[in-house]
């Protein structure tokens, strides 16, 4: 059995290993990253732009998921480059408690292969926020003006409130006496404070609705919060390979300041336009770099989705197929191997998706790849239950008249076993279909397109337009695939087993 | 030609059969009976080779007949279970061809010996292309039988093949039956519980009680001479004036 059980591992681990064979870790262009937030984006727009103006070939590989998944991507070398904060890289990346000084994050950072930019020019740190409104009838300037006022109603986002150097520390170094604290919603807290349903809330220095709500942001006097410099984070085998790369990044430091950010925060988030364009613009404002920012149209754009999402889908259910269908068989027919097969198909379907891609960048690295064999683990399960259940709910007495009619193993399989599991089996393709064409939209959170990127960029843009045009189309390809699988119900589950008793 | 050499077998603590011997008569009806439990269907599962003995063997003509076995041979043998186990998915004619077929037997061959099984086992020629749930109890049975006469086997082994059926249906094909295997003189072992059938089908009974054979011999001899009590208590348990009638006639 153990056999049994190292085959199907050893076919699974198979795929991983000539699918990462075949993806080199250095590709002959720049590939910038960028995380999967306005800001982030459009960073990463300007630097492929800027880096593309100097003839360098550049790819942006655009909001990829969160702090962990670029920094993996980065030290896998699936990327080259990518946009972070300093706060982010003390305390997440380099999981520090104190703060280091930008020579010290340099010095740990180097020993893993990584370089890090002077700031871009902005902090964007936690700040807390007023409005202008109230800041002038009160006269507040910086936090510790919050202190003469213990009546002020504060309302700080959920994540705010339980953050070590959140509300209960700010609460602390100020000693603010305010006692009407909630936590609630970070968008809430904005609209809550332009309806005045709260006097102030936790922002970001650069957010965009600080322009939109007219906010005060008050003056960190203590120095409370700890520092958030974005900068650019790059592999240092990028001198070697693309010498001018790194000296054209370095003439954006000190460039981008925080009233510019916030600017093109909300020409992207409030006015809609483009990153491309937003970020074209920037350049030539501040450098005099043309760039185009090419613009596609909706109907092309969700083609180019589908395409994408189609071949996703594709080839991690034929791959699922494949493999689950032997592997179903195997577990029926033998009862050690069936609990070990089902046991690990069945791990796989625990694994959160997000987890599961994450998981796949050391392997694979980021794109379409790794997004394809994390479908191809998941969509294993259903249809090796399903050929285990079909074949071993097969009557006894139809099982014993095959083998006593004279049939070898092998033609009791084709001739009678496989054509009357064919309708369980197909149910269980089915259901891994419907699944993975949902799942597959979870994909465009390591760069592998699809549906997914337009709900993304959706969510984060709160268009509504834009996130249907991904949920629209992945419904519909989840009808498709299911009325697709009830055609091929009646083409391949044999006539006999689809008649109800009609007795002459 | 078939012939079982002490043979036993125990599911977990239970013995089903304990060191039975028997010849089976060459083109003679044996039939196996006795109450449910004594292992009859195990003794005819083990002579078919679709379970393996404890100890013992059984001798196939000449050949030893276990599940590793038995392959080669199962073409010389015919098989026929309680509820027909009929492939769903197939006709009734590809359920009877389909060996045929897999041993590349041609078309007009296939049809030739289908239209004499249907004839033979008085099953309806435009029968034979409905599937199994579209036929009742009765026809399935017969094209039950059909499938295993398909190749023509020396031996016929039928397990409690009418024993799911409603009465008329299944007197009916009791008589049938009986015509079939005195009109092909093949050599056929038959379980039943039933008395009446058993003495109507049967040149030989094999009175078996938990896993024993308790006495071989005609329905005439097994009325009239028990070995002991039991044999005449399990004979006079199941008289009835129709199985009189019919063991007189």
């Amino acid at each position: 059995m153990n056999r049994i059980a190292a085959i199907g591992l050893v076919a699974i681990a198979g795929v991983g290993i000539a699918a990462s064979l075949s993806s080199p870790p250095h590709a002959a262009e720049i590939r910038v990253g960028s995380k999967a937030f306005t800001e982030s984006v459009t960073l990463g727009e300007i630097f492929t732009g800027l880096l593309g103006d100097s003839g360098l070939k550049t790819e942006h590989r655009r909001e990829l998921g969160g702090t962990r998944l670029l920094w993996d991507a980065l030290l896998a070398g699936e990327i080259d480059m990518y946009p972070e904060y300093t706060g982010t890289i003390t305390h997440e990346i380099l999981a520090q408690a104190q703060s280091y000084s930008d020579d010290e994050i340099r010095k740990k950072l180097a020993q893993r292969g990584v370089g890090m930019s002077r700031s871009l020019g902005f902090n964007n740190t936690y700040a807390i926020g007023v409005s202008a409104e109230l800041a002038r009838r009160l006269g507040l300037e910086k936090i510790s003006d919050l202190a003469a006022h213990p009546s002020l109603r504060l309302g700080f986002s959920n994540e705010f409130m339980d953050r070590a150097d959140g509300w209960p520390s700010l609460c602390r170094v100020y000693h603010l006496p305010q006692t009407n604290v909630r936590g609630l919603d970070h968008d809430l807290a904005y609209r809550a404070l332009a309806s005045g349903g709260i006097d102030a809330t936790d922002l970001y220095s650069t957010d965009a609705e600080i322009r939109y709500y007219h906010l005060k942001v008050l003056r960190d006097d203590l120095n409370h919060f700890p520092r958030y410099d974005a900068v650019m984070l790059y592999r240092l085998d990028l001198e070697p390979r693309f010498p001018r790369a790194i000296e054209v990044m370095r003439r954006l430091e000190g460039k981008i300041s925080t009233p510019a950010m916030i600017d093109m925060n909300a020409a992207v988030k409030l006015n809609k336009q483009p990153e491309s364009q937003v970020a074209a613009r920037f350049l030539q404002e501040s450098l005099g770099i043309h760039s185009d920012a090419s613009n596609e149209t909706s109907a092309k754009r969700v083609w180019r989705l589908t395409a994408e999402h189609l071949s996703l889908v594709g080839i991690s259910m034929a791959a699922a197929i494949v493999l689950s269908v032997p592997l179903g068989i195997l577990a029926a027919r033998h009862a050690v191997a069936g609990q070990t097969i089902l046991g690990i198909t069945g791990i796989f379907q625990t694994i959160p998706s997000l987890a599961l891609l994450v998981f796949m960048i050391p392997l694979l690295g980021i794109g379409t790849l790794p997004a394809i064999a994390a479908l191809f683990l998941y969509s294993l399960l259903p249809i090796v239950r399903n050929t285990y259940t079909g074949l071993r709910d097969i009557a006894p007495s139809v099982r014993e008249s095959a083998v006593a009619i004279g049939l070898p193993r092998g033609a009791r399989l084709y001739l009678v076993e496989l054509p009357i599991a064919s309708r369980s089996i197909l149910a269980g393709i089915k259901t891994s279909t419907v699944i993975n064409v949902g799942t597959a939209t979870l994909g465009a959170l390591i760069g592998a397109g699809g549906y997914g990127q337009a709900i993304l960029t959706g969510i984060r843009l709160d268009d509504m337009g834009l996130i249907l045009q991904g949920a629209v189309p992945s419904a519909l390809m989840a009808l498709a695939a299911q009325g697709f699988f009830e055609i091929a119900d009646r083409v391949l589950i044999p006539k006999g087993l689809r008649l109800k008793g009609e007795m002459p | 030609m078939l012939e079982v050499k002490s043979v036993s077998k125990s599911f977990g603590a239970t013995k089903a059969l304990d060191q039975v011997s028997l010849d089976i008569a060459p083109e003679q009806t044996t039939v196996l009976i006795g109450p449910s439990g004594c292992g009859k269907s195990t003794l005819l599962r083990i002579m078919m080779g679709l379970l393996a003995s404890d100890s013992g063997e059984v001798r196939f003509l000449g050949a030893a007949v276990t599940p590793q076995t038995a392959q080669p041979l199962r073409p010389k043998m015919g098989y026929v279970i309680q509820d027909g186990g009929l492939f769903p998915h197939l006709t009734a004619a590809a359920n009877v061809s389909l060996t045929a077929r897999y041993l590349g037997w041609e078309k007009p061959r296939i049809r030739e010996r289908l239209e004499e099984l249907s004839s033979l086992t008085r099953f309806p020629m435009d029968g034979l292309d409905r599937y199994p749930v579209q036929l009742s109890g009765g026809q399935r049975q017969r094209v039950s039988l059909m499938r295993s006469l398909m190749l023509d086997p020396k031996v016929l082994l039928l397990d409690e093949p009418l024993g799911a059926l409603d009465p008329m249906i299944r007197h009916e094909l009791q008589r049938d039956l009986r015509n079939i295997f005195r009109t092909l003189a093949k050599t056929v072992v038959m379980v039943t519980h039933d008395m009446c059938e058993a003495s109507y089908l049967g040149q030989q009974l094999v009175l078996m009680r938990e896993g024993r054979i308790v006495q071989i011999g005609t329905s005439v001899q097994l009325m009239n001479q028990p070995v002991e009590r039991f044999v005449a208590d399990f004979v006079n348990a199941q008289k009835s004036p129709l199985g009189d009638q019919e063991v007189a006639a």
